[in-house]
């Protein structure tokens, strides 16, 4: 009241309003002000008619902060992030395909020797995998398919007895939970002569490796990604700083708190980084879609049909997407929180 | 309210602009400060607004020794100062309505809670019809009633005052000088740096001298 009390005071010294005038539009309005202050409400009563004010603006201009530039950094960065979540996703997915598939079925190999029976012993293996649990069902290759096999190699029209051709006995597994490898491997080893199991296991282990590798390396390049764009982000608020020195000068003097500073220049960064990272990613869900669309149709695309054999088509799945939503979100989270940390330690430094 | 001992201050490693300062800043006082140019008027009332800190001796303010405050204490301390500077430091992209509301809107205020506030402040320092203008395109005059407006908007307890009346007519500097003299009447201290000795003469008041980095008081 004070400040409202001198220019009234100051208006009738200097004689521009009688002093009971004054007093009496003062008296009239301040209930109606004070009802207004509380409940809060009356907000658009008390504005003065016609004042035309425009919406606060921002205390810190949206100008003065890179905004562009940084905008299009971010959303690089998010749809790199997001292409590397895509990538790991569909490489993840297509080992555990992978994985599956070979402990579904198992080899049993039997070399010729002298003196031995091949089709006694093919018939005991038979026998001895049809024995385990699990199993579902076992078929030794006929000579017909054991010839094609050998044919890119050999040639057409071979004679099998004439050559020592392994035996190969496809045995396919239904339930691998209770399928017992090792004891079969054993039983084959011990009892078959010339008799070896192959479980794929040298395959399953270097597929294995190998996904674990790229899954690694995508999360080493999310990493860095992700730092490389929150180094950026710092480097852009330190020049938003600077730019805006005296913005921040005003605000220290009209008693800002350091918080309320560093709001104020994180509410930027946050639109900026939820804009950048929803560019990003829906630009990386448009490339995910057309290349599945690409592979699907096999439209003439160089090595489509290696990669479908590979990853059993390329197809990024629920993981995927929901990686790039998540994606945004650190994304738009990281950025508003580097430019607060950033923001916070300038104004530690100010004297 | 505030008190100086001894207090000295030099920027760098140059010459003290400040030597032996005491003074105190008594509730509800009035006082200008005055001096040569260079004599330290600004610096002093940096010092006054704890914008800086002294090189040696003893400020205290508000019954806080500034010397041990934390920095997190000094934002609470600064909004019961207001201050008007030389150079006005108004926000160019804010229009003037919403540079006078600023400090309203840095305490967290809703807007239609102080909006006929401010725009009767405006009117009253005679920018009613200039409210709606960025910066730029004000006189020197409006700045300097703009600044003034919004020193005065959070009613504080000390008004320090940078040449408030330097960009002024006269007419406009005996208003601006009675509004002082009410806000100090009403219980505000205020403190008003100036060159200007016809609006010294205006006023009793307690006169603090600053020559050569040393303080000389004349009590009314």
């Amino acid at each position: 009241m004070t400040t409202e009390q001198a220019m009234a005071n100051e208006r009738r010294a200097a004689g521009q309003e009688p002093g009971g005038q004054a007093e009496g539009r003062r008296a009239s309005a301040s209930p109606r002000k004070n009802k207004a202050s509380r409940d809060g409400k009356g907000g658009g009563r008390r504005r003065p008619p016609g004042d035309g004010l425009r919406p606060s603006a921002a205390i810190v201009p949206p100008q003065a902060v890179a905004g562009r530039a940084l905008t299009l950094v971010v959303a690089i960065m998010s749809f790199l992030a997001c292409i590397t979540v895509g990538a790991v996703s569909v490489i993840d997915e297509a080992a555990n395909a992978w994985s599956g598939d070979l402990v579904r079925e198992v080899t049993i190999q039997i070399r010729p020797a002298e003196g031995v029976d091949m089709q006694r012993e093919i018939d005991k293996a038979i026998a001895l995998a049809e024995g385990m649990p699990g199993v579902g069902s076992v078929r030794a290759l006929s000579d017909g398919e054991t010839r094609s096999l050998l044919e890119p190699w050999l040639g057409g029209g071979l004679d099998l007895d004439t050559l020592p051709v392994p035996r190969l006995i496809e045995v396919a597994v239904d339930d691998p939970d209770i399928f017992p490898v090792a004891d079969l491997k054993v039983a084959v080893g011990r009892e078959i002569t010339g008799g070896s199991l192959d479980d794929h296991s040298a395959w399953t282990e270097r597929l294995a490796s190998m996904a674990n590798a790229m899954v690694i390396g995508g999360i080493a390049i999310l990493a860095l990604v992700l730092w490389s764009m929150a180094l950026s982000v710092i480097f852009a608020t330190r020049a938003a700083m600077a730019g805006n020195k005296d913005v921040v000068e005003v605000l220290h003097f009209v008693g800002a708190e350091d918080t309320f500073i560093a709001r104020e220049f994180q509410r930027h960064f946050l639109l900026l980084g939820l804009r950048g990272g929803i560019a990003g990613g829906v630009f990386a869900c448009l490339v995910f879609l057309v290349l599945e669309f690409a592979f699907r149709e096999g439209s003439g695309i160089a090595g489509a049909d290696q990669v479908d054999a590979l990853f059993g088509g390329f197809s990024v799945g629920l993981v995927g997407y929901l990686g790039v939503l998540a994606i945004i979100f650190i994304v738009t989270v990281l950025t508003a929180a580097t430019s607060r940390y950033a923001v916070r330690s300038h104004l530690a430094r100010l004297e | 309210m505030i008190r100086f001992e001894n207090v000295g201050l030099r920027y760098g490693m140059g010459p003290e602009v400040l030597r032996d300062v005491s003074f105190s800043i008594e509730p509800q006082s009035f006082q200008f400060l005055t001096g040569p140019s260079g004599a330290g008027k600004t610096s002093l009332l940096r010092l006054l607004f704890l914008s800086m800190k002294p090189t040696r001796g003893l400020i205290s303010a508000f019954g806080h020794d500034t010397s041990t405050l934390s920095k997190s204490q000094v934002p609470g301390l600064r909004r019961r100062i207001g201050i008007v500077f030389q150079d006005f430091r108004l926000l160019d992209h804010m229009t003037t309505y919403e540079n006078v509301a600023l400090p309203l809107r840095v305490l967290g205020q809703q807007e239609s809670d102080y909006r006929s506030d401010v725009v009767e402040l405006l009117k009253w320092v005679g920018l009613g019809e200039r409210m709606h203008v960025l910066p730029p395109v004000l006189s020197g005059g409006e700045k300097q009633r703009a600044a003034i407006a919004r020193a005065l908007i959070t009613r504080p307890e000390l008004l320090l005052a940078d040449e408030p009346t330097g960009n002024v007519d006269p007419s406009l500097a005996q208003r601006l000088l009675r509004l002082f003299i009410e806000l100090n009447r009403l219980g505000t201290s205020v403190v008003i740096a100036t060159h200007d000795l016809g609006l010294m003469e205006q006023v009793d008041a307690r006169r603090m001298i600053l020559s050569g980095g040393r303080l000389a008081i004349h009590d009314d």
